[in-house]
């Protein structure tokens, strides 16, 4: 059961680890923001998981479900509000980038307002 | 033996903290700045979970829960301010 838990949190470190080489190595903000909170999402999960699985013994694996419910339910939701304010700052895409729907959109309605 | 990948694991997430401070430094806008602060901060509590675990101290639980809250409140303060002003 530890070596069981022992290599789920591995993995879940890795995950984390390649998250953050996303971050560093990604070439917008956009595309950081996605490699930054999809992958360490899942890995933290991961490592939590393992840990509380490896260590059953402990008897709190009720907090540790509660701090696995909380990263699930406010990492997507920051991530977004930030995706949002850089986009209505005006930070722009990098140049390889090849359709931006929510400029589209912005366009449209502008258009109608006149 | 389970011991020795649980540490690996542990330095490997390390790792990854560095590489998002690295961007922290770089990053050229601010909204770089927080992507890179965010996903420190995600390590940071798988991090403080790990310790709580090898050092036998289940108080650390709760530092990790209040870190995330005030992480997700500061992320969330920082948007609004990119976007609308204080």
């Amino acid at each position: 059961m530890e070596i069981l838990g022992a290599i789920v949190t591995l993995a879940g470190s890795i995950l984390l680890f390649l998250g953050a080489l996303g971050i560093l190595r990604m070439p917008d903000v956009y595309n950081r923001m996605q490699a930054g909170t999809k992958a360490t999402t899942l890995g933290s999960i991961l490592f939590l998981a393992g840990i509380s699985v490896g260590h059953y013994e402990c008897g709190c694996i009720g907090k540790i479900v509660i701090i696995i419910l909380f990263v699930i339910f406010t990492n997507p939701i920051s991530s977004n509000t930030l995706a949002r304010a850089a986009h209505f700052a005006g930070i722009g895409l990098t140049k390889r980038s090849v359709k931006d729907d929510l400029k589209d959109d912005d366009i449209e309605k502008r258009g109608e307002e006149k | 033996m389970a011991d020795l990948i649980y540490n690996i694991a542990a330095i490997v997430a390390l790792a990854g903290i560095v590489l998002s401070f690295a961007r922290l430094i770089l990053g050229p806008t601010i909204a770089d700045r927080a992507v890179a602060l965010d996903g420190m901060t995600i390590i940071a509590i798988s991090l403080i979970v790990f310790i709580a675990y090898y050092s036998n101290r289940v108080i650390y639980l709760d530092v990790a829960i209040v870190y995330g809250l005030i992480s997700f409140v500061g992320i969330v303060a920082i948007a609004r301010y990119l976007e609308r002003g204080i």
